[in-house]
């Protein structure tokens, strides 16, 4: 259970963000507010459209918003350039895609090594595998891998240089109920093991109670926020 | 859908296009060239009756003519008296050697037509008026008006150039003799009215020299035999063909090079286009499978949008192939007149015609369709329920780089790169082929240099190391030795004997001479392409491997000579020795050994000299004017002249071939960065999202093209080599051959080209990788 009393990781203040699709003019955040504490799992819920992927975008350094500041400890964002951004990425964010994202002509070791080979005090990539409970698989390709295995690879991926916050982007997306609940199973266990803040966009509500605190958007806006009195274990979610 | 495709390939469609128009201004630059060249002899030839065999000799009395007229096959006869003399050229320092040749004093149709291009022709009865060939007026800058010094016949005399005119036997104006390179200021034709000539030669009712052509049908080579027959008793050296006859055989070689590198040099681009067609196009239609499929499903057939890929090729080809066209042309017409400066034609008409065009543009649509033809038929093929799922991810599994432990060891990059490659090596292979040719391509255009640069340094440095070399009128007696080594500046002095003859073994016959050297001779000695020089042989003739293949004899064969003066003895001398020089047909032997065969003491024909360089233009005042001297060849002057004539006749093809293989090379690895950032876009986003940087992804996908560059270079250089050697053989004449030499600065060279233009094209397409789109890869499956 986190403490709001610690540490802000992430400092979101009035955040918005508005970009042209053709001639029309998108709002796809407006006036955006919130922390993100360490060691928190946190379940940013929302429709197409409501502005989450905008919202983790920022927060994982991949876009820059129109207005408002992001803090991330005392680094500001909203300032940072393409090259700052990229160490930003490359130092303090896990990425977990939808589509898994895997190199195809690397091995499930040789993935993870991938990103330990440029971080600073990384895990060992078998290490990580042994996490996500693949240590079986380390020298398979991913195209000889399941989807589930292959979102456990791309967590392992994630986690192996130990950064300070994960963000996962529709984790379970394109995966089965029972896969899917493997990986939520993942990454909850990596959170509560390794105590990285843990950002999950998603649609799907039922996925809500693992959260110590869930975030609701719509059109852009946060329109609901509340805290949950305990996490359920991924085993006991149901969709 | 056309123009939207074309607007979305602009880079990869542009690549190609230079490539095309590459190959194009290549084909219809060497066509059109080779046309004009052709079109141009033929002209020249047939409008001033240029004869078709010709015979030298000492002194035939004019009633032979009719004879010769008599002859069978016989169209028309010209006769003439000839003599080589040194002239004295103002402003010149050396001597020069002059060719005069008699002309009838009255103008009136005869073969070997002059064209007069300035001034008169001469003045019957007055002596000294001359006309000279063009070559050799402009080098030395003379105009009618101007007087030159000349020994005729050991007398000294003044000539004036009343006017400058050209002859379609002296095209391409070389003195022949072992020099084999123009040196217009110091060789030249001089045309003299005969009734002046003839009396200085004493050939009042007599000629030296005879020219005839044939009528329709009738047989060169009886002719030749005829001709042969009633001439022995006057000293013939023999008669011949066209073929044999210096400058038109230069002009002919020339001709059939120009045709060969008409043929072969297109057909590599061609084939490199084809290869771009198919690499872009196949990915294309990978990319459009969605859209192919909503298209069938709509109801299009499977022809209509198989036409649509078939007409994209042809889209992409034409604006390449039109501007090859343009460039073509103009490209042929610098080269028409760079021919201008070798070979002097009284106009030489510069033919492009416009079906050079339409083959150009036909074997361009069919190489590009060739190459769009697996794209489309993969279009044709795909079914519509199959073509809107997307393509399956690629699949990588474990191979011999896994098990042989090198995965293991290796970094990431270079895994991802050897596995790519290895994914697909049918399409590695294609581009190391494609970069391989332009690596080719650049190592050919060096060969060149370097081969002529070894054919100059086998002539002028080793196999003739002597300053001066000086020819007498007739051959002298042994004391001329005593008298060159005491000519002022002489250091050192050796003497030669030079004998015309007939070579046969068999039934083969080839008119050549033999050089009698002294055997402890220094100043010429035979030298094969490997630059050893060999001595004369006591037991034999030292034989040129060109002339040795001629006559299909090898050493310990017995050659039959017919010499051709003199006595005219027959005798049978054993091939000593051979040697690969690269100029002339030689045959050489002990001067001693030569002499005893002839039976006629220690005759020389010249002498070589070493000159102190101090003393060298006292020498030369003197040669001037030495009446038993026709002939003065000085080293330097020749080695000069040969440089700046090659200097002028290869730069504009290297530097034009240059372009070309950057061209390729950038073509090659451009496509192939963009097809690969197309095909792992997603993958070298991915890469960003995770905190690597522009440089760092730019190195998994620019990485792979330098890999392939990297490796597909030593194969261009053995593609270089292998066409050079082929090369060196198809331009090899009996004229010269082209020894195949490569240096390892021209490796280099091709190798800093070829990755300079990788580096440029990857230049380009990081720019690309800077702009990649982070955020749709989050979204969007591959």
């Amino acid at each position: 259970m986190v403490n709001e009393t610690g540490e802000a990781l992430f400092h979101v203040h009035n955040v918005s963000k508005a970009y042209l699709m053709g001639d029309v003019e998108v709002n796809a955040l407006r006036g955006i507010d919130f922390d993100l504490w360490g060691g928190e799992f946190v379940v940013i819920l929302g429709a197409s459209g409501s502005g989450k992927s905008t919202l983790l975008n920022i927060l994982g350094g991949l876009d820059v918003p129109t207005s408002g500041e992001v803090y991330f400890r005392d680094h500001n964002l909203t300032a940072a350039g393409e090259a700052a951004l990229t160490a930003f990425r490359r130092e303090h964010v896990g990425f977990v895609f939808q589509f898994y994202n895997l190199i195809p002509s690397l091995t499930a070791l040789e993935n993870v090594a991938l990103v330990t080979e440029i971080a600073d005090n990384p895990m060992d990539p078998a290490e990580a595998l042994a996490l996500v409970g693949l240590q079986e698989r380390l020298q398979h390709f991913p195209a000889q891998l399941s989807g589930g295995e292959q979102q456990r690879i791309a967590i392992a991926r994630a986690v192996a240089k130990r950064p300070e916050v994960l963000l996962c982007d529709e984790p379970t997306g394109a995966l089965d109920y029972a896969t899917g609940r493997v990986v939520l199973e993942v990454l909850e266990r990596v959170n509560r093991e390794l105590g990285t803040i843990t950002a999950v966009i998603t649609h799907n509500a039922a996925i809500a109670g693992m959260a110590d605190r869930v975030i609701r958007l719509s059109s852009g806006r946060i329109i609901e926020e509340h805290r949950n009195p305990g996490r359920i274990a991924p085993a006991d979610l149901s969709w | 859908m056309l123009r939207r495709d074309l607007w979305r390939l602009r880079g990869q469609v542009l690549a190609i296009s230079l490539v095309v128009a590459c190959a194009v201004a290549s084909y219809v630059a060497m066509q059109s060239t080779y046309r004009s060249l052709l079109l141009s002899r033929d002209d020249y030839y047939a409008r001033y009756r240029f004869a078709e065999v010709f015979a030298r000799f000492k002194r035939a009395p004019e009633q032979l003519t009719d004879e010769i007229r008599r002859i069978p096959g016989v169209a028309a006869v010209q006769t003439r008296v000839v003599a080589d003399v040194i002239l004295d050229v103002p402003g010149l320092r050396e001597p020069a050697t002059g060719r005069l040749v008699s002309i009838p004093e009255r103008r009136g149709p005869i073969l070997n037509d002059l064209c007069l291009r300035q001034g008169r022709y001469p003045e019957a009865g007055r002596s000294g008026e001359v006309l000279a060939s063009e070559a050799f007026a402009t080098a030395n800058r003379l105009r009618p008006g101007a007087r030159i010094g000349a020994v005729i016949n050991g007398r000294w005399q003044e000539l004036q150039v009343v006017g400058v005119a050209l002859s379609p036997e002296y095209v391409y104006e070389v003195r022949g003799g072992g020099s084999l390179f123009p040196d217009n200021k110091r060789f030249g034709v001089l045309w003299m009215g005969r009734g002046a000539l003839a009396p200085a030669y004493n050939m009042e009712g007599a000629f030296n020299d005879l020219a005839l052509t044939l009528s329709r049908g009738a047989s060169e080579a009886e002719v030749i035999d005829a001709v042969d027959r009633l001439l022995a008793p006057y000293g013939s050296l023999g008669a011949y063909g066209r073929d044999e006859q210096l400058s038109s055989r230069f002009l002919s070689d020339e001709i059939a090079q120009n045709r060969i590198s008409a043929t072969y040099v297109p057909a590599i681009f061609l084939a490199i286009v084809a290869f771009l067609l198919h690499m872009v196009l196949s990915r294309l239609v990978a990319m459009q499978r969605n859209q192919i499929g909503l298209l069938k499903a709509f109801g299009y057939s499977s022809g209509t949008i198989g036409r649509h890929y078939l007409k994209l090729a042809c889209c992409a080809v034409s604006g390449g192939a039109l501007a090859g066209i343009a460039a073509g042309w103009y490209l042929g017409l610098r080269l028409t007149m760079l021919y201008r400066d070798f070979y002097r034609f009284p106009l030489l008409r510069y033919e492009a015609g416009p079906d050079v065009a339409a083959i150009a543009l036909g074997i361009t649509f069919a190489a590009a369709l060739a190459g769009a033809w697996v794209a489309a038929r993969q279009a044709i093929a795909l079914p519509p329920a199959e073509a809107m799922r997307p393509e399956l991810p690629a699949v990588f599994r474990s191979g011999l780089f896994e098990l042989s432990g090198l995965a293991r060891i290796s970094s990431s990059n270079v895994r991802m790169i050897i596995r790519n490659i290895g994914r697909r090596p049918g399409k590695a292979c294609l581009s190391m082929a494609g970069i391989a040719c332009a690596v080719a391509i650049l190592v050919i255009g060096q060969f060149f240099y370097d081969s002529i640069d070894r054919m100059i340094r086998i002539q002028f440095e080793t196999l003739q190391r002597e300053d001066v070399t000086i020819t007498f009128t007739d051959p002298r007696s042994s004391k001329a030795r005593q008298e060159v080594a005491k000519l002022p500046a002489v250091l050192r002095s050796e003497t030669f004997r030079s004998v015309p003859v007939r070579m046969i073994s068999g039934h083969r016959v080839k008119r050549t001479e033999i050089t009698g050297l002294e055997p402890d001779g220094d100043l010429r000695r035979p030298t094969g392409s490997d630059l050893h020089p060999v001595r004369p042989q006591l037991e034999g003739m030292v034989l040129g491997t060109a002339l040795a293949s001629v006559l299909e004899v090898s050493p310990g064969d017995l050659v039959t000579v017919e010499v051709q003066e003199g006595a005219r003895p027959v005798f049978q001398v054993p091939v000593a020795l051979l040697v690969d020089e690269a100029i002339g047909l030689s045959a050489y032997m002990d001067s001693d050994a030569l002499n005893r065969l002839l039976d006629e003491g220690n005759s020389v024909s010249g002498a070589f000299l070493a000159v102190d360089p101090k003393g060298a233009d006292h020498l030369y005042t003197l040669l001037k004017r030495t009446p038993a001297v026709s002939g003065v060849a000085i080293r330097e002057t020749m080695l000069a002249s040969v440089r700046k004539l090659i200097a002028e006749s290869l730069t504009i093809t290297t530097s034009v071939l240059m372009v070309f293989s950057c061209i390729i090379a950038s073509g090659m690895v451009y496509n192939g960065v963009r097809i690969s950032l197309s095909e792992r876009g997603h993958e070298l986003a991915s890469l960003r999202v995770l905190g690597f940087t522009h440089r760092e992804v730019s190195w998994v996908l620019l990485g792979e093209q330098a890999f392939l560059t990297c490796s597909a270079i030593p194969f261009g250089w053995g593609l270089g080599y292998a066409l050079s050697a082929y090369l060196a053989g198809r331009m090899s004449t009996e004229l010269y051959r082209m020894p195949l030499v490569i240096n390892s600065g021209s490796y280099a060279f091709s190798f800093l080209v070829v990755a300079l233009a990788a580096l440029l094209s990857g230049l380009m397409v990081y720019g690309r990788i800077r702009r990649l789109d982070l955020v749709a890869v989050l979204k969007t499956r591959e």
